[in-house]
């Protein structure tokens, strides 16, 4: 697995998309860094745009490199390693690879501007950690799907339809009961709500990391409460962690009985 | 060596072989034959473990390889099409599949024969159809493996590196080796292959040799023989016997 990973990885980070990416995140760091004299709204406002464009880029990416290497697979699978090896070697390639951009766009404008000594490094650690992990979630779950879809154009359909559920559509479904609600308390219901939906889950906690959860009411004060204890935070990351290992299973589940 | 057995395999309503048996136990070269969509890709699929059979069973070496993997340390692959990742350069595929395989290579001795020297720092994205066959058939061939299985090899490969394969495949027959070649061409077939395997609609329609094969339809060049075959089966399924179209194996 060592050596599809690593030379799927060479791959990626040599394409003009990825190359591409990163400086996108370079500039728009920059952008932000020079425009706002406070670093903390600074890194709010990369918050807003990373948690949109990170799993929208990691399932387009996925999607498109899995179906671009279904012309290389068969030399990859004639050779004397095991399927289960190969398929998990590309995902973590090519998630690895974005998170490597990822990393070094957000990264090298805060070091650029001299801010590691700001007292802010912990948050934007934070902000980097969180993207990474939702390119390691999204990369999977899109890379499930097209394995799972033999049709390039379905494939490519149903994970822009995951994204587009976990961005936009949750939250549309997730109002629409709020308001239902109404009446009801829903402090519980916002928390498991928000649970279910990894995006959801990294700005909240983000939010916490940047101490801004007040902003947020009383929901803010219920998920402050919640994920302020040991408890909330272990929950948090088991989450983040099944939205990861759940798609993994399924690739490994697919690719031992598929043909190619 | 190798043992395939009463294999089956459908895509749907689409039954691609229908029990097909064969065995390769002797050095030297077997031309799986046939018209497009008879099966010919679907079973070297089956053998290299890329397409699960429906039925029946393959051994390799006597140990059946459905859900093994290192059986494959033993064969050399040439896929039908030769694609690679686009940013790589040609040096760093070759490492990468040895790195892979983990087994000794000869990579100098084909890059030499393949004349692709001088292209070793180019990255994969930018070389043209031929030169990638070449590639492909140095990553199949580098290993010295005892079985060879090439899809399609002659595909846009110049007459240059056509007669280079030619006498490849040659020097590798002298060295015992089994080998398995999927091909249209067949002035290329008559030069190299001992064995002819004619697929037609899933079922074996001919095992046997080329001097046989000719004599049995009284043609003088394999070229006809296929033409002739194709043009009967034609007839059959225009004019079915009974409501079924027939293809009677012939062994010889």
């Amino acid at each position: 697995m060592k050596e599809i990973l690593k030379y799927t990885m060479y791959d990626v980070v040599r394409s003009k998309w990825a190359i591409a990416y990163t400086v996108f995140f370079a500039l728009l760091t920059t952008t932000f860094l020079l425009l706002s004299r406070d670093i903390n709204s600074s890194i709010i406002s990369l918050m807003s745009i990373t948690l949109v464009l990170v799993p929208l880029i990691s399932t387009i990416f996925s999607v498109i490199y899995y179906y671009n290497s279904r012309d290389y697979i068969n030399l990859l699978l004639a050779q004397p390693v095991a399927r289960k090896s190969l398929f998990l070697g590309q995902y973590f390639g090519i998630a690895s690879a974005l998170a490597v951009c990822i990393a070094f766009g957000l990264l090298v404008p805060f070091f650029i501007f001299n801010l590691a000594g700001s007292g802010l490094i912990k948050s934007t650690l934070t902000l980097v950690g969180v993207n990474i992990m939702l390119t390691y979630i999204f990369s999977a779950i899109a890379f499930f799907i097209a394995l799972k879809n033999e049709d390039k154009v379905r494939g490519f359909g149903l994970a822009i339809f995951s994204w587009l559920f976990f961005s936009v559509i949750y939250d549309g479904i997730f109002i629409f009961l709020l308001a239902i609600f109404r009446e009801y308390p829903l402090e519980n219901m916002a928390l498991a709500g928000s649970i279910f939906n990894p995006i959801n889950l990294s700005r909240i906690l983000m939010l916490m990391q940047l101490d801004i959860a007040a902003l947020l009411g009383l929901t803010g004060a219920v998920f402050t409460r919640f994920f302020g204890q040991s408890f909330g935070w272990i929950l948090a990351m088991t989450m983040l962690l099944l939205w990861f290992v759940i798609p993994l299973l399924g690739i490994v589940r697919r690719s031992m009985t598929r043909d190619f | 060596m190798i043992r395939i057995e009463n294999v089956s395999k459908s895509f749907g309503k689409n039954q691609v072989l229908n029990g097909i048996s064969l065995d390769m136990n002797e050095p030297g070269v077997t031309a799986i034959l046939g018209p497009n969509g008879s099966g010919k890709t679907t079973l070297i699929k089956c053998l290299m473990g890329m397409v699960l059979p429906d039925g029946g069973e393959i051994r390799f070496k006597g140990d059946h390889i459905r859900g093994k993997h290192l059986y494959r340390r033993d064969i050399g692959y040439l896929p039908q099409i030769a694609r690679f990742p686009d940013n790589l350069k040609v040096k760093e595929l070759i490492t990468w599949i040895a790195n892979v395989r983990q087994q000794p290579d000869q990579r100098d001795k084909f890059v030499e024969a393949f004349g692709v020297s001088g292209i070793l720092d180019q990255t994969l994205g930018t070389l043209s159809g031929g030169t990638r066959q070449k590639i492909n058939l140095i990553l199949a061939m580098m290993h010295d493996s005892p079985v060879l299985v090439f899809d399609e090899p002659t595909v846009g490969l110049d007459p240059v590196a056509m007669v280079m394969l030619k006498n490849l495949i040659a020097e590798e027959k002298r060295n015992g080796k089994i080998i398995l070649i999927s091909t249209h061409i067949m002035d290329f077939v008559e030069q190299v292959a001992d064995r002819i395997v004619y697929l037609l609609d899933g079922d074996i329609y001919y095992d046997g040799t080329i001097p046989d094969l000719k004599e049995k339809y009284g043609k003088s060049s394999l070229e006809k023989v296929i033409v002739s075959i194709l043009s009967q089966s034609v007839e059959e399924v225009s004019e079915p016997t009974n409501g079924m179209a027939t293809h009677p194996k012939v062994f010889i």
